[in-house]
């Protein structure tokens, strides 16, 4: 059996390198198309002032670039390290995207940042445009392609499994690629990414208009942080997440997990503001509710009905049921691989297989599993709710914030009036983390909403993890926390100095705060 | 399409590619970092030798990622059980890599002489750990690794970490430490001048001379040092599902040599690790340093290749549970994801090599002083 402490340990040491990745993550995939918007003036109107914003904003976004670099080979050695059933397991078809990134954008992105950053005074204007929007280019590709291998963990299409060898084998490549929740997580993920950058160069601009320094340097940054951050804005809102929650049986339960659903209730369903979750007795205490409006949102119909959690565990025991005889007939078929009479039975019941694996965090032969262990891996199959509830709504909330924002903010702009309005440049201000905070809490609802899976309905996350001492895991975790906290320190400190220096940073002369020294 | 046993072997042949790939081009920046502290003897000069490879470093530290990547999806169990098992190596090198990024990037952004000199160091960790892991690694394959599996295919690695860094092992690590090293030294003495050339060729040169007799020194060891090698006793089909545990395997003390007694043109490739070596020391002593990091690299394709040679079909022998050995055949993904990643591999492989080309062509030419001093606030 495996300890339940190394499991619990491994993930925690998953989630937090992962979530630290991602507080670098969004700002590079948003920053670096305001650096292509800010280019691409310039060459159109050769005004220095665009190249300089292009240079300044660079500067910090290589600042988060490089840690978004560092944390970023974290995340695919840890697949190895902590994760080798997993890695055997899947490898077939979750490799493959990870690959592909590498070959078809990650050079591409990597190569080009160099040019960015050195190649001003060797190339042509035209060529450096050419460079920033490579680099662009790489690196939404880059986006694209691992959350095409986060997708098909949400949804395992294209992929079947293989007594042989003991894994899951590509089928269908194809369907791995245009897999529908793998698609809506990419728009999703990317415009919160362009989100992040929009609020990023639009805080700190405010914070000059603010302190009335480098006014023409601060307002033009200021509109296009603006015009960017509202129609990026509109496209997480309208593009959202849930316009894949339809898909597969991964996102119906973390949609009624996330909407606190205990019962199946006709449709359309109603839209819960807040509630008081009662996980224990498996209700709700009192909530209040919109009607119609989660029906709508959810199934994009008036008719459809959404499973509620009570339905989706009992229909997940009768799996497990089933299940307990697909493991089984796996045995028997590992010791004897032409044994004929256990291969019909696998055959029939492997569709349940992964169910069935849930039983081994209670008992290594399943066959030996008492109905209490099957309702308590039944109830495993939807994750604890008020985590998922709050993280939801906290995240929304703070979208739709950001849109009223953005739009006071695109609207200033056009009449030209943002700087004699200190309450919206103050309030630009203080939303600087909102967008890091909606992101973090997406991945939260995203990946805590897949328990107990690291991959829908195969393979549970228990059997997943390597064959290390708890020991080990401690000695890694404490390793990464005492590096990510110094690294994080030493971003955050260059981050505000450079910020709070400005454009003179930059040493051009054109600027106030030009560096002192030599 | 392609049959599956010829999938298979194209994919040992990639994978030694994309190392082959990661040697000569991280290598060289691995190997600017590991010099860094000691051809540099001042803030300027450490400038110099940083901005040779300022532009490239992060592109370059891409062949590891997409290594890693193809190992992931071409040898999915050789990914799982060798980063699982070697758990506290890899996490040496993980967090080694750790420095580069952020000091590279970091390092000139503070005009402060403990806060440089710290990320100078840390270059240094960063270009000097992982090549020396590698190598101990490789010192490791070569002797067999502890680890097994279960019926449902689990891995369990039973060695320690210690256990890795025995003699022979840290000879191969010296080996690969001194080539890398070697490399950088190249790559320096053909991007700088004056001083720093004279330093950066000093010290390739020695590092060419290390690799060479440790090198020679590592194959002498394996023929009369009592170092088994693997071989597979059981009929190998090629085509069939892949399944380490099918097969038997036996140790026997020549196994390692085998392939050379068959093959005799293989022995080309330690000819070219210690031959280009040693042009590489000649050539650059004679200030041909474009010709010499091509010598170095040639060198680095002859050592690497050697190593493979000698251990095909193995690719990762266990010593406690022979049998479950990971085989260029049984240790693969399906023929669909072999066939699959071909064919990314040979479009996007030559898109890279042409635009990192193109890289290296825009910003060619000497990094000088006087180049550091005008570009005070933008250059690393």
């Amino acid at each position: 059996m495996i300890p339940e402490q190394l499991v619990d340990l491994s993930r925690l040491q998953f989630a937090a390198t992962a979530l630290y990745h991602f507080l670098f993550v969004p700002l590079t995939l948003g920053m670096v198309w305001l650096l292509v918007i800010m280019e691409s003036v310039y060459v159109m109107t050769g005004q220095v002032v665009w190249k300089d914003m292009t240079r300044f904003w660079g500067k910090l976004f290589g600042i988060n670039f490089a840690l978004g670099v560092t944390t970023g080979i974290t995340l695919e050695f840890q697949f190895g390290t902590n994760w080798a059933y997993y890695s055997h397991y899947v490898g077939d078809i979750f490799g493959a995207p990870l690959a592909i990134e590498g070959l078809m954008a990650f050079f591409l992105e990597s190569t080009f940042i160099g040019l960015f950053f050195f190649g001003w005074d060797r190339l042509s204007k035209n060529r450096h445009l050419m460079v920033t929007l490579l680099m662009a280019v790489g690196t939404n590709l880059s986006a694209l392609w691992i959350l095409i291998a986060n997708g098909w963990m949400q949804n395992p299409v294209g992929a079947e499994f293989s007594y042989q060898t003991m894994r899951m084998e590509m089928t269908d490549f194809w369907a791995v690629v245009f897999n529908p929740d793998a698609q809506a997580k990419f728009v999703h993920t990317v415009s919160a990414g362009y989100v992040t950058g929009a609020m990023f160069v639009l805080s700190i601009s405010s914070w000059y208009l603010l302190k009335g320094r480098d006014i023409e340097f601060a307002k033009r940054s200021f509109r296009v942080a603006a015009a960017f951050g509202l129609a990026s804005v509109a496209s997480v809102i309208v593009l959202g997440d849930e316009s894949g929650y339809t898909v597969g049986e991964a996102q119906q339960t973390k949609m009624a997990a996330l909407e606190a659903m205990w019962e199946t209730e006709p449709a359309p369903a109603g839209l819960k503001l807040v509630a008081g979750i009662n996980e224990a007795q498996g209700k709700n205490d009192w909530e209040l509710e919109v009607p119609w409006l989660m029906g709508l949102i959810g199934t994009r119909s008036v008719s459809k009905e959404i499973p509620g959690i009570h339905e989706i565990r009992a229909k997940n025991r009768e799996r497990i049921e089933r299940g307990i005889v697909a493991v089984g007939a796996l045995e028997a078929l590992r010791q004897h691989r032409d044994d004929a009479v256990a291969k019909e039975l696998f055959e029939r019941h492997k569709a349940d297989l992964g169910f069935g694996l849930l039983l081994k965090k209670y008992v290594a032969d399943v066959r030996q599993a008492t109905p209490e262990m099957i309702t308590r891996a039944a109830h495993d199959t939807v994750p604890r709710v008020a985590p998922m509830f709050w993280s939801f709504r906290i995240m929304v909330g703070l979208g739709f914030a950001m849109l009223l924002l953005f739009g006071l903010a695109f609207w200033s702009t056009l009449k030209s009036a943002c700087t004699q309005k200190p309450w919206l440049l103050k309030w630009a201000l203080w939303m600087l983390p909102a967008p890091w905070i909606s992101c973090e809490l997406g991945w939260v609802v995203a990946e805590y909403g897949r328990q107990p899976w690291t991959i829908y309905g195969v393979l549970p996350t228990h059997l997943s993890v390597s064959t290390l001492s708890v020991n080990s895991l401690y000695g890694s975790l404490a390793g990464f926390v005492g590096f990510y906290t110094v690294l994080l320190v030493v971003e955050v400190y260059l981050m505000q100095k450079f910020a709070k220096q400005g454009p003179g940073s930059l040493g051009t002369g054109r600027y106030q705060h030009e560096p002192t020294h030599a | 399409m392609l049959d599956y046993p010829t999938l298979k072997l194209i994919w040992w042949l990639l994978v030694g590619v994309l190392l082959v790939g990661f040697a000569i081009m991280d290598g060289h920046d691995m190997g600017v970092g590991t010099l860094l502290p000691f051809v540099g003897r001042n803030d300027e000069e450490r400038r110099v030798v940083i901005n040779t490879v300022g532009p490239h470093w992060d592109g370059n530290q891409v062949w590891f990622i997409t290594g890693g990547g193809a190992i992931f999806a071409a040898w999915p169990l050789v990914y799982a059980t060798a980063f699982s098992g070697f758990y506290w190596a890899m996490l040496a090198v993980l967090w080694a890599l750790f420095f580069r990024p952020v000091g590279f990037d970091y390092r000139s952004k503070i005009h402060n002489a403990t806060w440089r000199s710290t990320w100078d160091w840390g270059l240094f960790i960063g270009g000097a750990v992982p090549p020396l892991i590698f190598g101990v690694a490789f010192g490791n394959l070569l002797q067999g690794v502890p680890f097994g599996f279960d019926d449902f295919m689990v891995s369990t690695y039973t060695g320690s970490f210690w256990q890795l860094l025995n003699p022979f092992a840290l000879l191969a690590g010296v080996v690969s430490s001194a080539m890398i090293t070697m490399h950088g030294g190249m790559y320096l003495a053909h991007r700088t001048e004056g001083d720093i050339q004279r330093r950066a060729v000093r010290g390739a040169t020695g590092a060419a001379v290390l690799m060479v007799l440790a090198f020679v020194g590592a194959g002498v060891w394996l023929k009369v040092g009592g170092i088994e090698g693997y071989v597979i006793t059981s009929v190998i089909d090629p085509g069939a599902l892949p399944d380490p545990l099918a097969k038997t395997v036996a140790r026997s003390a020549d196994a390692w040599w085998a392939n050379y007694g068959r093959q005799p043109l293989l022995w080309l490739l330690p000819a070219l690790g210690v031959g280009g070596a040693l042009a590489a020391a000649g050539l650059v002593g004679a200030r041909h340093t474009l010709s010499a990091f091509v010598a170095s690299a040639l060198a680095i394709v002859g050592v690497i290749g050697t190593a493979g040679a000698a251990m095909f079909p193995f690719v990762m022998p266990s010593s406690s549970m022979p049998n479950a050995s990971l085989t260029v055949w049984d240790s693969v993904s399906s023929r669909l994801t072999l066939g699959l990643m071909f064919w990314a591999t040979l479009i996007f492989m030559p898109l890279i090599i042409f635009y990192t080309s193109w890289a290296y062509r825009v910003m060619r030419g000497k990094v000088t002083l006087a180049h550091i001093r005008a570009n005070e606030h933008s250059a690393y």
